[in-house]
């Protein structure tokens, strides 16, 4: 195992150039006049202000040119200079950043602790309403539109019962603590400001809650599997005879080791994640990557977009090396079964 | 006697017809309700997608009564912010989401099986230069690779397509990849070699047709995650554009006029119905093809 990390590790290089020429050659098939939207349409005609703009932005020269000045500025840490906020993509991803892992971590939590207390019912209660019923909810939650139910969700507890804030991170009037981590619920403590923090909470509740329960689904079918696999295993009638209760055989005994084939789907996971996230902040207004990444696509800010599918890139790349990381340490026979 | 012989056919009464139903249906049971919804759902949609034009009331892109009105007896499910009936574009959606499903699997399927197939049957060069290829598609996260390629070609359904495509080839070259370099070490394949077959005749005869069942089942599956990510893309704006009724698009008109709820509801709930009917019958052509795998 430690070996296949190893290769992941020395190929990850290659990935990481392929996924950058890739998003470079895509950028360059774009159909709409970037110039629009860093100079508006008014100023087309103006040779001075058109000739001036492309220097400015990089947009004069060959298109090896252009992808060697890419690759270069990228090995740099320069993403390039976003159209729309004139600012460098990657500053801008920095200060979203934190938005986005704050609802992504909770809903991963959500997800994670629903799916697998999901699955131990349906494993445990196997064939009975009980199971069916734990599947059926895992189901809808991989089946529903999360930019649907986030409407509607929205619709139900903000707009007619009133029971939480709408869309954003704080009360708009609320005036945001100092940024120090960037995650709301930790600035909030580290400010002192118990009330805002329960501001923030309360407006997290939902965008996590749709995200985690559209993850739900693939984690209580991965887990539900392995249970049953582990729970037909000899050691667990071992436990059942010397008397162990039920929920110590199902916690104590079948979960450890149930998990672990349950953590391939990490990565898969990873990427359910960044899809919901990317529609989820939309219905949201949730200040993260995603949204970020569905403003600078409408936009044709291509240096935006471009950057965000690179990040977003190397973060799946790690999530998987990671994953597979995981699962050697998990699994001892992986670690001597190079 | 433990085992007593088959009765003849011509000694066994015949069952009535209304009671062979309740038998068959007794037969199948709570364990085929899934996918017998699955059916009934996926079939009647096709159904009213080709139907549609001949029956419905209203015109989906054309004032049909007073805007945003509530549900009601003329108009089921209300109407959106120009005065269109919601359930009427909703019907109408099927006719732009089922088809790029559809068209969006086919090629994917199509082109994604000959890379697998060529690479797993070579092997060699051949073999690390598609499957390199695949797996930096698949380095991208699904939506960032989608969005970034209906930004670059422009916001439109053909487009969209294009890029699920993309999107979706390099899974099913990696199983198909996968399930021939299995197929490939089984007798029957020496056996063929042997026998002096040629190498096209080995792939499509004896290979192929041995690989097809997990293809089947992904592609089963993978009609809801397609008319998802299709829908979610058309809801963010690169998609389908207005007026046409695009469920994806419908939603995002509907988180426009937010208050007014049931724009949003129909096409919310046929992106659920088609997304869950394709969750069931794919578990249920799993069963079919690896029983050993049903729990």
């Amino acid at each position: 195992m430690l070996k296949v990390v190893v290769r992941r590790l020395l190929v990850m290089p290659f990935l990481l150039l392929g996924i950058v020429t890739a998003t470079f050659l895509l950028a360059q098939f774009t159909k709409g006049n970037p110039l629009i939207s860093i100079i508006g349409a008014r100023n087309l005609d103006n040779a001075e202000i058109v000739a001036a703009a492309k220097a400015r932005w990089g947009l004069d020269g060959s298109v090896p040119e252009r992808y060697a000045t890419y690759v270069w500025n990228l090995a740099h840490g320069d993403l390039g200079t976003s159209f729309r906020t004139k600012q460098p993509v990657l500053t801008d991803l920095a200060q979203r950043l934190p938005a986005t892992l704050e609802l992504v971590i909770c809903a991963m939590i959500i997800g994670a602790v629903g799916g697998i207390v999901l699955a131990i019912v349906s494993a445990e209660f196997k064939n009975t309403f009980a199971d069916h019923l734990a599947r059926l909810v895992a189901l809808l939650g991989s089946c529903l539109p999360v930019f649907w139910l986030g409407l509607i969700a929205l619709f139900l507890f903000t707009v007619q019962t009133q029971m939480l804030p709408g869309p954003g991170r704080l009360d708009i009037r609320a005036v945001p603590p100092p940024a120090v981590t960037g995650f709301m619920l930790v600035d909030t403590l580290l400010a002192g400001n118990w009330g805002a923090f329960v501001d923030a909470l309360r407006h997290l509740v939902l965008p996590a809650l749709v995200l985690g329960w559209s993850v739900m689904g693939i984690i209580t079918r991965m887990v539900r599997a392995s249970m049953l696999d582990v729970l037909g295993q000899d050691y667990i009638t071992m436990a059942r005879a010397k008397g162990a209760g039920r929920l110590r055989v199902l916690i104590h005994h079948a979960l450890a080791n149930a998990l672990i084939p349950a953590l391939t789907i990490l990565g898969f996971t990873f990427a359910y994640l960044i899809t919901g996230s990317v529609l989820v902040e939309t219905i949201f207004s949730w200040p993260g990557i995603g949204s970020y990444a569905v403003d600078a696509a409408r936009s044709l800010d291509y240096p935006a977009i471009t950057g965000v599918t690179i990040i977003g890139g190397l973060g799946f790349l790690i999530a998987n090396l990671l994953t597979d990381i995981a699962y050697a340490v998990a699994d001892p026979r992986m670690r001597e079964a190079g | 006697m433990l085992f007593s012989p088959p009765a003849r056919a011509a000694e066994r009464p015949r069952p009535r017809l209304s009671a062979g139903i309740g038998r068959a249906f007794r037969r199948l049971g709570w364990s085929h309700l899934p996918l017998i919804f699955a059916i009934v759902v996926l079939v009647g949609l096709v159904v009213i997608a080709i139907t549609i034009p001949w029956w419905t009331p209203y015109d989906p892109v054309a004032l049909a009564g007073r805007r945003l009105q509530p549900p009601s007896a003329a108009h089921w499910l209300g109407t959106d912010a120009l005065g269109r009936d919601v359930l009427v574009r909703t019907l109408y959606g099927a006719r732009y989401s089922l088809p790029i499903a559809a068209g969006v699997l086919a090629v994917a399927v199509a082109l994604g099986v000959a890379v697998g197939a060529l690479a797993g049957f070579l092997g060699g060069l051949i073999d690390n230069v598609l499957m390199r290829l695949a797996d930096i598609t698949l380095a991208f996260p699904p939506v960032l690779l989608a969005m970034a390629i209906a930004a670059s070609l422009g916001p439109g359904l053909v487009n969209t397509a294009l890029a699920l495509i993309i999107v979706w080839w390099p899974i099913y070259a990696r199983l198909m990849r996968a399930q021939v370099l299995n197929v490939k070490k089984l007798d029957h394949v020496d056996a063929a070699i042997v026998g002096g077959v040629k190498p096209g005749r080995l792939l499509f005869r004896h290979i192929m047709p041995l690989c097809w069942s997990p293809i089947f089942v992904n592609m089963t599956m993978d009609v809801g995650q397609v008319i998802l990510l299709a829908a979610g893309l058309s809801f963010i704006g690169l998609g389908a554009q207005p007026p046409t009724p695009e469920w994806g698009q419908m939603i995002a008109e509907g988180a426009s006029n937010f208050y007014c709820w049931w724009i949003a509801l129909g096409p919310g709930m046929a992106i659920f119905l088609v997304s869950l009917s394709s969750n069931f019958l794919g578990d249920a052509l799993r069963d079919v093809a690896d029983p050993r795998g049903r729990q």
